[in-house]
C-alpha cells in the first residue's frame, strides 16, 4: 500500500509534465534498488525519464512493471502495491493529457508538415514579373503587438521600430495607458486577451491577409516575413514561426512571434465560439500558456504549427537575441561563427532591450557595406516620416 | 596594434571578421608569434602606446610602403567596415598628404584624429610622419599616442579630411553604436562627446549608413557586427540612404 500512497502522492504533483514523471521514475528507482538486477532498474528509469508523451509513458510504465514484476521473487504485497500504483499513475497521465486526441475531427485535408520555407531564387524566378509585381502587391501584413503599461518602455520602442513596417500595426493592451494609444481590451488574463486581440485584428482586416503577433520586446523583420510568406495562399491555413513541441502538443512560440495566413484566422475565430474546445478562460485545471492554447484550438481546426525557415533549413524566428545566438556559436562553430548562427534572412529576435532594439534598427535597415548589391526579386519602400530606417 | 594577452581574447576575432577584407594586414605586438605578429622593440602599456605606433609606423614605411597608397592603424577593439573606408578614400588622392578619422578637436589646433576609432594615413602622410622623427621635427613628447601624432601631423603640414557622409553624418566613431544612436532629448554634451570637432548628433543621425568604424568592440560584439554589416539584411528593402543618386543630382543642377 505504500507504493501506491508514495505514487499517488507524486503524481499529484504538478509542476511540469516532465517533473512528475521524473519524480515517478525516481520513485521507482528506490523500489526497484531494492532489487539486485542493475540493467533492469537503469531500464525502467530511462525509460520513464525520457517519455515525451502519454503514449510512451503507458509503455514504459508497463515495461517498469514487467522487470520488477520478473525480477522480484519475495514481498508479493510490495509487488501488488507498485503494480497498482504504476496503473494509477497511467490512468492519471492519461486524464492529464494536454493535447486533444490527434486524430480529431480535422478535414481530409491534413496537411503534417513541419516547416515551411521560403521560396529559392529559382522558384521566384519562373514567376512572372506581373505575377511578382501583382504578389508584391497584394502582400501587407498586419501587426497585432500585445502590449501593457507596465512594459512602457518597450511599447514606445516597438511603436518607433520595426512596427512601423507594418501595412497595419495595432497595439492591443490590458489596460488603458494615458502615454500611448492603443485598442484598450479591458482584461488581465493573457489568453482571455490575445483572443480578444485576434478576433479584433479579424474585424479589421480590410484586405490585408497575414497577420503576425508579437510582444514588444521581439525585433521583427517585416520585409522578410513577407519574403518568406510570398508565394504561400492566405486562403489556406498558415500557423508559422518557431515551432516547439510539448508532450503531443506542436505549438509556435509566442516569443518569437506568430504568423497567421487570413484562413488560419478566420478559423480561429469561428471556434472561437466553441466552449468545449475552445474556452475563453482557458483550462481550469492546469494553465496553459496563451501559445499553447492557441496551438490547441487550431489543432481542432485542422490547423498545424509549422517552422519557417530558410531555404537553407534554418530558422527564421529566433527566441533569443542575436548576442546570444553568436555566443553560442562562438562556442559551437569557432571556425565560422556568423554563417553557423543565424539567418541573413532571419525574420525575429527577442528578449531584447529598448535600447537594442534601436541598435537593431540601424543593423537591419542601415547598417551595410558600399557597393554589395543583392538584385532581389521584390522592392519593399520605407516607411513615410520615418527617420531612423 | 596589439599585444600577447589580447591575441586569445581580441585579436583572433578580429582576424576572423573585418581582417579578412584588409588587402594587408599587420598584427603588431611586442613579441613575434604565429598568429602571426610582428615583434617591434617596445614593451607593452599603455604608456608605450605612442612609441609602439612609432615604430610600427616606421616599421611599415620601411618593409611594406609600396603595397598600398592608405594605411589604416586600427586597435585590437575596433571594428572596421574596409569597404566602406575604400568609398571614402575613392574620392581622395594618396600621393597628398592626409589624414583621416574621427575628428577631435582639443591641445592641437587643426585636431586629431581618435586613436581608438582608427586613423588612415595617406602614402604621402605616412612618408611624411617618418620623416618628421628622422629629422628631430617630431618627437616623442607625450604618451599620448593619438593626440602626439596628430601633433606630427600638423607640423608636417598633413591635412585632416572631415569624412562625414553626404548627410553630414560620421563615418568614424570612437564608442560604440549604442553610445551614439539612441535617440535622447536635447542636451549638453555628454562626456564621450565633448572632443568632438565637428557637432555631433545624437539619435538616428549620429551615423552614417556607411560606417567606418566602431571602438570598444569585443570578440562576441565584433561578430555581432560582422552579421549586421554583411549578413542580416531586410529582403528587398530599397535603402533610403542613395549618395549616388545624390551625387548625379548634385552634378546634374550644376
Amino acid at each position: 500500500m505504500f507504493g501506491l500512497l508514495v505514487i499517488a502522492h507524486v503524481c499529484g504533483q504538478r509542476k511540469t509534465q516532465n517533473a512528475w514523471k521524473c519524480v515517478t521514475a525516481g520513485f521507482f528507482y528506490v523500489i526497484l534498488r531494492q532489487m539486485r538486477d542493475i540493467s533492469e532498474i537503469s531500464l525502467a528509469c530511462e525509460a520513464l525519464c525520457q517519455t515525451e508523451s502519454s503514449l510512451m509513458l503507458f509503455r514504459s510504465v508497463s515495461r517498469a512493471s514487467a522487470a520488477a514484476a520478473i525480477m522480484l521473487s519475495d514481498g508479493g504485497s510490495f509487488m501488488k502495491g507498485m503494480i497498482v500504483g504504476g496503473l494509477f499513475c497511467l490512468v492519471l497521465s492519461l486524464l492529464g493529457s494536454f493535447s486533444p486526441v490527434t486524430e480529431s475531427g480535422t478535414d481530409g485535408n491534413d496537411h503534417h508538415h513541419h516547416h515551411v520555407k521560403a521560396a529559392s531564387k529559382d522558384e521566384l524566378q519562373q514567376l512572372s514579373d506581373s505575377r511578382l509585381q501583382e504578389l508584391n502587391n497584394q502582400l501587407k501584413v498586419y501587426c497585432v503587438v500585445m502590449v501593457q503599461p507596465k512594459s512602457l518602455v518597450y511599447w514606445a520602442t516597438a511603436l518607433d521600430t520595426w512596427t512601423k513596417h507594418c501595412d497595419k500595426a495595432e497595439f492591443y493592451t490590458s489596460e488603458v495607458s494615458k502615454a500611448l494609444e492603443a485598442i484598450d481590451l479591458n482584461e488581465k488574463d493573457d489568453w482571455a486577451r490575445l483572443r480578444k486581440a485576434l478576433k479584433h485584428a479579424y474585424e479589421n482586416a480590410g484586405d490585408i491577409r497575414w497577420f503576425f503577433v508579437a510582444q514588444p520586446n521581439t525585433f521583427a523583420i517585416i520585409e522578410n516575413l513577407k519574403y518568406l510568406v510570398l508565394t504561400k495562399d492566405p486562403e489556406q491555413p498558415f500557423y508559422l514561426g518557431k515551432a516547439v513541441k510539448s508532450g503531443e502538443l506542436e505549438y509556435v512560440e509566442l516569443n518569437s512571434g506568430i504568423v497567421l495566413s487570413y484562413e488560419a484566422l478566420k478559423r480561429l475565430v469561428n471556434v472561437f465560439q466553441d466552449e468545449n474546445k475552445c474556452p475563453e478562460r482557458g483550462r481550469q485545471l492546469w494553465k496553459l500558456s496563451d501559445d499553447k492554447q492557441l496551438a490547441v484550438c487550431l489543432k481542432f481546426t485542422g490547423v498545424f504549427a509549422e517552422n519557417g525557415e530558410d531555404i537553407h533549413g534554418k530558422g527564421l524566428f529566433n527566441s533569443k537575441t542575436v548576442d546570444s545566438l553568436i555566443s553560442e556559436s562562438m562556442k559551437q562553430n569557432p571556425n565560422n561563427v556568423v554563417k553557423g548562427c543565424c539567418s541573413d534572412l532571419a525574420v525575429t529576435f527577442s528578449g531584447l532591450s529598448p535600447n537594442q532594439m534601436q541598435v537593431m534598427m540601424f543593423g537591419v535597415y542601415r547598417l551595410r557595406p558600399y557597393g554589395h548589391d543583392f538584385h532581389d526579386l521584390l522592392t519593399f519602400f520605407p516607411p513615410k516620416g520615418s527617420d531612423n530606417d | 596594434m596589439t599585444g600577447p594577452k589580447n591575441l586569445e581574447s581580441r585579436t583572433k576575432h578580429v582576424k576572423q571578421t573585418w581582417g579578412k577584407h584588409c588587402h594587408h594586414i599587420l598584427y603588431m605586438s611586442s613579441v613575434k608569434t604565429d598568429f602571426p605578429t610582428v615583434e617591434l622593440n617596445v614593451s607593452e602599456g599603455r604608456e608605450n602606446l605612442y612609441w609602439k605606433t612609432i615604430r610600427a609606423l616606421q616599421y611599415i614605411h620601411q618593409h611594406h610602403q609600396d603595397k598600398a597608397n592608405w594605411f589604416l592603424k586600427a586597435d585590437d577593439d575596433t571594428f572596421v567596415v574596409i569597404e566602406n573606408l575604400q568609398y571614402i578614400l575613392s574620392n581622395l588622392d594618396p600621393d597628398k598628404p592626409l589624414y583621416l578619422g574621427r575628428r577631435f578637436k582639443p591641445f592641437i589646433s587643426q585636431g586629431y584624429m581618435s586613436g581608438g576609432a582608427g586613423y588612415v594615413l595617406s602614402k604621402e602622410a605616412l612618408r611624411r610622419f617618418v620623416k618628421g622623427f628622422q629629422t628631430g621635427r617630431c618627437t616623442h613628447f607625450s604618451t599620448i599616442e593619438d593626440m602626439a601624432l596628430g601633433k606630427c601631423m600638423e607640423t608636417m603640414k598633413v591635412e585632416p579630411v572631415d569624412t562625414r557622409d553626404l548627410k553630414g553624418r560620421q563615418t568614424f566613431h570612437a564608442f560604440p553604436l549604442d553610445h551614439y544612436i539612441i535617440r535622447q532629448l536635447q542636451r549638453p554634451r555628454p562626456w564621450y562627446l565633448i572632443y568632438d570637432y565637428y557637432v555631433p548628433n545624437e539619435g538616428p543621425n549620429c551615423c552614417s549608413d556607411f560606417i567606418v568604424s566602431f571602438h570598444y568592440i569585443h570578440a562576441v560584439q565584433q561578430y555581432v557586427l560582422e552579421y549586421f554589416t554583411y549578413h542580416l539584411r531586410p529582403y528587398g528593402y530599397s535603402y533610403r540612404f542613395k549618395p549616388d543618386k545624390m551625387v548625379e543630382a548634385n552634378n546634374k543642377t550644376h
